[in-house]
C-alpha cells in the first residue's frame, strides 16, 4: 500500500488544509463594489452577525462599504434583532455542524470496529518513516516526534505552495490538483474500502458489478462535488470522502505518532490561522480581497440558498435550494471563501458563515449555512477512530472523545460568533479530545470496569 | 454530558490515586475504596449539576437581555429537563455500553457462579438510572431556583441511596425493587414540580383542543408561541 503514496501526495494533501472558522465579518477592504453579491456576503454577515461589544468599528467600516444596502441606518436600529438572529442562527449552525461531524465519526468508528483491515499494521506512510517497533520507550518517543516533525513540515510546505499558487492565480493548477485528489479518493480508496468490507462480511461480488458500482459512485461524486448537485448528496459525498481519508490515516499512522501529530497539527493550525504571517491567514485575506468563492471539494457547507422576493434579477435566476459551487461559471458566488487553503483531498478547513444571496431591500428568507473545512472532519474522525481502535476501554473512551470533540466544536463556534474572524477549528476540540482520551483510558476505565464487575452504579 | 464526564473524570482520578496509594492485596480495603470512590463520584456529579445550573442561569440571563421581548426563548424547566436527560443518557451509556458490546460475543452469563440475570438486571438498572437522572435534574433545578435547599439535600441523598442500593447486587430483590420505587417517587415529585397536576393529565388524555395552550418548542432558541 505504500507504493502509491509517493509524489501524488494523496495523503498529505488533506493535511495541508488548515481548519479555520471564518467569521462573518470580513476585514474592511475597499474592493467591495456595488451590486456585487459577493460583497454582500461579507457585509451581510458583518451586519447580521454583529454583536455589540465585539467589533464595532470594523462593522461600521463595513457598513460604509456596503454598496447597495443603504441600510446602515436600518442596521443600527435593528441591531438587537440582528443579535437575536445571530444567536438563533448560531445555535442552528451548531446543530447543522454537529450532524455531519457525528455522521463522519459514526462511519469511521463503525468501520474500525467491524473491518479488521483498518486496524492491522501494514506498513507506514513515507511521511512517517520512523518505525515505532523499538525496544525502549525513549526511542519510541523520539521516533514519533521525528515522524511528527516530518509530517508537519510536509504540511507546511504544501500549504505555503498552495498559498503561492493562489496568490499568483494559478487556478488551473489548483483545479487540476483538486480534481486529481478527489478522483483518487473517490475511486481508489472507495475500491479498497469496498473490497475490505466485502471481505469482512464474506460477500462475493464479481468484477463487473464492482466496476459498475464504483464507477457510478465515483462519477456522481465528482459531479456533485465539483459541479452542481443536490445539496444533501454533496454533503453526503464530502462526509464519505472525509471518512475514507480518516480511515487511511488511522491505518497508516503508527500509534504514538498519531497522537503527537494530532497535537502538533492543532498547534500549527492555531498559528497558521492567527499569526499575521500565517499561510492560512494570508490565504483567507487574499480570498476575501478577491471575493472569490472557495473551491469546491474543500469545504463542507450546510447552506441552502434560496431567497424570497429577490431584488436582484440575477439572483432570482438561481432557483431554490441548490448549493451551487460554480463560482467559475457564475462569478457571483456570494459566499465568502476565506480559506482557499489546500484544495487537497478536500482538506480545507474554513468554516465560514455564508450569506448566499442577500438583498437588503427586502427581508429575505434564507438559510445561512455554516462551512467547515473537510480537514476538520478528517482530524476529528482520526481522533475518534484511533480511540476506538486502540483504547482497551473500548466504547467508553470513544464516547468520551466524541462528546469532547463536539463540545470543542460548540465552543469554537461560540468564539467565532464573538470574534467574527477566521478561527482555527482544530485546537479546542483536539485538545479536549486528547485530554479525554488519555484520562478516560487510564483513569476512568479501571474505575468503570471495577464498578461494572460488581454491578455497581454511580 | 460534558459536565458529567468531567465529574466522572475527577472521581476516577481520586479513586485511582487512592488505589495506588493503598495496599493492592487487601480485598476488603479495595472494596472499601470502591465504595468511597462511588460516593465521591455521586457527590461530584451533583456538584457538577449545580455548576451546570449556574452556567445555564447565566446563559439564560444573557439570552433574556438580548431577546426581543425580554424573555429567554428557552425556559428554565426545559433546560432542567434537557440537563437531567443528558446526564442520564451519558451516565446510562457509560454504565451499559460495554456490557452491551460484550453481550454480542459468545459467552455464558454467570458461568463462574455469578448471577445469570446479569444482563437483564443491568438493563433495568440502567433504565432506572436514566429516568432518575432526568427527574433529579428537574427537581434539582427547580429547588435551586426556588432556593429550597432541603429539596437539594433530598436529591443528593436519594442519589447516594440509589448508588448504595446497587451495592446489594446480586441480591436483586433488595436492590432493584427499592430503586424502582425510588424512581417512581422521584418521577411523581418531578411531575408535580414541573407544574403537572391531575387536571393536566385528564386534559391530555381527553385530547381536548386547548385554545390557550402554549406550544413549547424544544429546538434551541425558538420563542414559544403565545396567543
Amino acid at each position: 500500500m505504500i507504493t502509491f503514496m509517493n509524489n501524488s501526495d494523496s495523503e498529505e494533501e488533506p493535511c495541508n488544509e488548515r481548519t479555520s472558522l471564518m467569521s462573518a465579518e470580513s476585514p474592511p477592504v475597499p474592493s467591495y463594489q456595488d451590486g456585487l453579491q459577493a460583497s454582500e456576503a461579507g457585509e451581510v454577515q458583518a451586519h447580521r452577525k454583529r454583536r455589540t461589544g465585539s467589533s464595532r468599528s470594523p462593522n461600521n467600516i463595513a457598513d460604509g462599504n456596503m454598496s447597495d444596502s443603504g441600510v446602515p441606518v436600518r442596521e443600527s436600529t435593528s441591531e438587537n434583532e440582528e443579535e437575536e438572529l445571530t444567536l438563533k442562527y448560531g445555535a442552528k449552525h451548531v446543530i447543522m455542524l454537529f450532524v455531519p461531524v457525528t455522521l463522519c465519526m459514526i462511519v469511521v468508528v463503525a468501520t474500525i470496529k467491524s473491518v479488521r483491515f483498518y486496524t492491522e499494521k501494514n506498513g507506514q506512510l513515507i511521511y512517517t518513516p520512523f518505525s515505532e517497533d523499538t525496544p525502549s520507550v525513549g526511542q519510541r518517543l523520539l521516533n514519533s516526534v521525528l515522524n511528527t516533525i516530518i509530517m508537519i513540515s510536509v504540511i507546511v510546505v504544501m500549504t505555503v505552495f498552495l498559498v503561492l499558487l493562489y496568490k499568483y492565480r494559478c487556478y488551473k493548477f489548483i483545479h487540476g490538483w483538486l480534481i486529481l485528489s478527489s478522483l483518487m479518493l473517490l475511486f481508489l480508496f472507495t475500491y479498497i474500502y469496498l473490497g475490505e468490507v466485502l471481505k469482512t462480511y464474506n460477500v462475493a461480488m464479481d468484477y463487473p458489478t464492482l466496476f459498475l458500482v464504483i464507477w457510478n459512485f465515483g462519477a456522481v461524486g465528482m459531479i456533485c462535488i465539483h459541479w452542481k448537485g443536490p445539496l444533501q448528496l454533496q454533503q453526503a459525498y464530502l462526509i464519505m470522502i472525509s471518512a475514507l481519508m480518516a480511515l487511511v490515516f488511522i491505518k497508516y499512522l503508527p500509534e504514538w505518532s498519531a497522537w503527537v501529530i494530532l497535537g502538533a497539527i492543532s498547534i500549527y493550525d492555531l498559528m497558521a490561522v492567527l499569526c499575521p504571517k500565517g499561510p492560512l491567514r494570508m490565504l483567507v485575506e487574499t480570498a476575501q480581497e478577491r471575493n472569490e468563492p472557495i473551491f469546491p471539494a474543500l469545504i463542507y457547507s450546510s447552506a441552502m440558498m434560496w431567497t424570497v422576493g429577490m431584488a436582484k434579477p440575477d439572483t432570482a435566476a438561481r432557483g431554490p435550494s441548490q448549493q451551487t459551487w460554480d463560482a467559475a461559471e457564475d462569478g457571483r458566488e456570494n459566499h465568502r471563501s476565506p480559506s482557499h487553503a489546500d484544495p487537497q483531498m478536500s482538506e480545507t478547513r474554513s468554516p465560514v458563515p455564508t450569506r448566499p444571496i442577500t438583498s437588503f431591500e427586502e427581508l429575505e428568507e434564507e438559510e445561512r449555512g455554516v462551512k467547515l473545512g473537510l480537514g476538520d472532519f478528517i482530524f476529528y474522525s482520526v481522533l475518534v477512530g484511533k480511540a476506538a481502535a486502540t483504547a482497551s476501554g473500548d466504547w467508553n473512551t470513544t464516547l468520551a472523545c466524541f462528546v469532547a470533540i463536539l463540545i470543542g466544536l460548540c465552543l469554537t463556534l461560540l468564539l467565532l460568533a464573538v470574534f467574527k474572524k477566521a478561527l482555527p477549528a482544530l485546537p479546542i476540540s483536539i485538545t479536549f479530545g486528547l485530554v479525554f482520551y488519555f484520562s478516560t483510558d487510564n483513569l476512568v476505565r479501571p474505575f468503570m470496569d471495577t464498578l461494572a464487575s460488581h454491578q455497581l452504579y454511580i | 454530558a460534558f459536565f458529567w464526564l468531567v465529574s466522572l473524570l475527577l472521581a476516577s482520578l481520586i479513586w485511582f490515586i487512592s488505589v495506588h496509594l493503598s495496599d493492592r492485596e487487601d480485598a476488603k480495603l479495595q472494596y472499601g475504596l470502591l465504595v468511597f470512590g462511588a460516593a465521591v463520584s455521586v457527590l461530584l456529579q451533583e456538584a457538577f449539576r449545580f455548576a451546570y445550573f449556574k452556567l445555564l442561569k447565566k446563559a439564560d440571563e444573557g439570552l433574556a437581555t438580548i431577546s426581543e421581548d425580554g424573555r429567554s426563548p428557552i425556559s428554565l424547566r426545559q433546560m432542567a429537563y434537557v440537563s437531567g436527560l443528558s446526564f442520564g443518557i451519558i451516565s446510562g451509556v457509560f454504565s451499559v455500553i460495554n456490557i452491551l458490546a460484550d453481550s454480542i460475543g459468545p459467552g455464558i452469563v454467570g458461568i463462574h457462579g455469578d448471577s445469570p440475570y446479569y444482563f437483564i438486571t443491568s438493563a433495568f438498572l440502567t433504565m432506572a438510572l436514566v429516568l432518575l437522572h432526568t427527574f433529579w435534574g428537574v427537581i434539582f433545578f427547580d429547588a435551586c431556583e426556588k432556593r429550597r435547599y432541603w429539596c437539594l439535600g433530598l436529591v443528593v441523598a436519594s442519589h447516594l441511596l440509589t448508588s448504595g442500593l446497587t451495592f446489594l447486587n446480586p441480591w436483586y430483590e433488595a436492590s432493584l425493587v427499592p430503586i424502582f420505587i425510588i424512581t417512581l417517587c422521584m418521577g411523581l415529585w418531578a411531575f408535580f414540580t414541573a407544574g403537572g397536576s391531575f387536571r393536566n393529565i385528564l386534559k391530555c388524555l381527553s385530547c381536548k383542543q386547548e385554545d390557550d395552550s402554549r406550544v413549547m418548542m424544544y429546538s434551541a432558541l425558538q420563542v414559544p408561541f403565545e396567543d
